[in-house]
């Protein structure tokens, strides 16, 4: 697909764009975030690709938001750089280019819903037909003339879905949207931003359930201590949880013998008990049984659960 | 998708008529807004203003009564004024403020909004205290009417600027419910509940200094050629400078709050 990088020029009416192709939607390159001691992101190289429904998978404290912050010019990176559809993110805010659909709060309880999304028309110079739109699209027409202080999460969650589609934004981006929402309502949370994302938007949602990112995700992107830790399609990271693990008893083992040892993903060696993952693990076992003084062998399988743990735990991390 | 899309910036930063309908609106729904800044200052103005010997005592052009009621509308314009640019606060605490940062609404159009509504309200404010007071009793030459109204709605612009202040400065979901108090007591230290020539010496000579003498004083001014507007000048300039100044200077920290 071809995406078009825009060119601003001045009329009376404000500012305009006329379009020019970019290749990227998102570029991020060495970027660094600390708030006082903590280090929220250390050093993101991350590239998306126009389209493409990428998923932030990691645990709570993994500098998801912190980077979504950065996507939207929320936030600064203390190193690095961000850009978004070739521009600098606030600037790529105020056209519209990017928006965003966040965990919490936003919303105002005295404005109703339809007057909220009118607001946020106004805002970028719409027009009632886009109002009605984004209305239909996050399934709100019958509840247009509810306050906000009366709606469900759920139905609060759809209100910032509608207001994130009002720009038509090229790039859409969900930090954590189901949170709190019952199954039936993210089954219709998802239903809705999949029928949206068929139309070829860019969709980068962060999330710390697996299922989501499996079912919802062409490529997904695991992030521990605000780092980049795996990086790959749906498909990978069903093969990397499709692995085992070997866990045996062998005196003087170390790390380097063992990965040297036929697919060999990982290994680890604690005390006496070495820890080796594999997508294969017989002809590890065998090895290990026939050449070495392995034993107490043992063989589990992996989940996609085990998997994310395995990424994303204090362990993983050498 | 369309691969080419036309993408433009608002002028103005964001500030619209139809921006601050919608804001209007909104704040109409607000039961107690209403209530302290529309209805509030005609219901003083009523209890304190209307009874029998201060109809017949004169003050300047007109009576007693007229005094107090443009003092009331000074009152009312100030309690519009500061609650609509404390609406920050409340809009800060429910994250609204960091949802506006994802529009090309600019932090400055934003803040013109607020006060554009604030003296809106307090345009209204000011137009019920005189209606009410011009079937309440009051008795006012035609050209201090009009006078005394603008200067009430004009001078309260600094209430505004203090509005904003607090709202930056607290992070409460009803800041009102501290600033009304606040202002009640700054109306009497101000001589607005009272002329301040009631006062002993030492409290009227502390009057001068606090926020509200000067807009009472130069709003009654037209009625009744007295004080000395020098220095009520000069009290609204200075506090219009500090909660100014204190509205930059939060308003600067929570842009950069990044």
């Amino acid at each position: 697909m071809t995406l078009f990088r825009a060119r601003v020029t001045f009329h009376s009416e404000g500012m305009t764009i006329t379009a020019t192709p970019v290749a990227r939607a998102v570029d991020m390159d060495g970027v660094v975030k600390r708030y006082g001691a903590v280090t929220a992101v250390d050093g993101v190289n991350l590239t998306i690709r126009p389209g493409e429904v990428v998923a932030l998978l990691g645990p709570n404290g993994a500098g998801k938001t912190t980077t979504i912050d950065m996507l939207l010019g929320l936030s600064r990176p203390d190193s690095g750089r961000v850009s978004v559809y070739g521009r600098a993110p606030q600037d790529a805010v105020a056209l519209g280019l990017v928006s965003a659909v966040m965990q919490t709060g936003g919303l105002l309880k005295d404005y109703t819903v339809e007057e909220t999304v009118r607001l946020t028309a106004v805002l970028f110079g719409r027009g009632r037909a886009d109002v009605d739109a984004a209305l239909d699209r996050a399934g709100l027409t019958e509840i247009g003339k509810r306050l906000v202080g009366k709606c469900s999460g759920g139905e609060q969650q759809r209100l910032r879905f509608a207001m994130a589609l009002l720009p038509d934004p090229e790039l859409l981006i969900l930090d954590e949207p189901t949170t709190g929402m019952d199954v039936s309502g993210r089954h219709d949370f998802w239903q809705a931003i999949r029928q949206d994302a068929s139309g070829g938007r860019t969709v980068i949602f962060a999330t710390h359930y697996l299922d989501e990112a499996d079912a919802y995700a062409d490529r997904i992107v695991f992030v521990r201590r605000g780092r980049v830790v795996a990086d790959g399609t749906a498909a990978e990271v069903k093969a990397l949880a499709a692995g085992r693990t070997l866990r045996a008893t062998l005196p003087g083992a170390t790390r380097e013998q063992l990965l040297a040892l036929p697919g060999v993903e990982t290994a680890e060696v604690r005390g006496d008990q070495i820890h080796v993952q594999a997508k294969d693990t017989d002809p590890v076992a065998r090895h290990l049984l026939t050449e070495t003084a392995a034993r107490d062998l043992e063989i589990t399988s992996r989940n996609l659960e085990e998997a994310f743990l395995t990424l994303t735990s204090e362990e993983a991390s050498s | 998708m369309t691969v080419v899309q036309e993408r433009s910036l608002p002028a103005l930063g964001g500030f619209s008529p139809r921006l601050l309908a919608l804001e209007l609106r909104r704040m109409a729904r607000n039961r107690r807004t209403v209530i302290f800044t529309l209805i509030l200052p005609a219901v003083f103005f009523l209890l304190f203003g209307t009874s029998g010997d201060l109809r017949t005592q004169r003050a300047g052009e007109g009576n007693v009564t007229g005094y107090i009621l443009v003092s009331m509308a000074v009152y009312g314009a100030m309690l519009a004024a500061t609650s609509g640019g404390a609406m920050v606060s409340l809009e800060r605490a429910a994250g609204w403020s960091r949802q506006l940062r994802l529009t090309p609404l600019k932090p400055i159009a934003y803040i013109a909004t607020k006060l554009s509504l604030a003296m809106v309200i307090g345009a209204i404010s000011v137009t019920v205290a005189m209606v009410v007071g011009a079937f309440a009793g009051a008795e006012l030459p035609l050209h201090a009417w009009i006078e005394c109204g603008l200067l009430a709605w004009v001078c309260s612009l600094v209430f505004g600027a203090f509005g904003l202040f607090m709202g930056y400065l607290l992070p409460s979901e009803n800041v009102m419910q501290i600033l009304g108090p606040a202002l009640a007591v700054l109306s009497f230290a101000g001589g607005l509940f009272a002329p301040v020539d009631t006062f002993g010496h030492t409290f009227a000579t502390i009057a001068k200094f606090t926020p509200v003498y000067g807009v009472g004083e130069i709003a009654r001014y037209p009625l009744v050629h007295d004080g000395n507007l020098w220095i009520a000048a000069l009290n609204v300039i200075a506090w219009t400078a500090v909660f100014a100044g204190g509205a930059i200077w939060r308003f600067r920290r929570d842009t950069a709050r990044v």
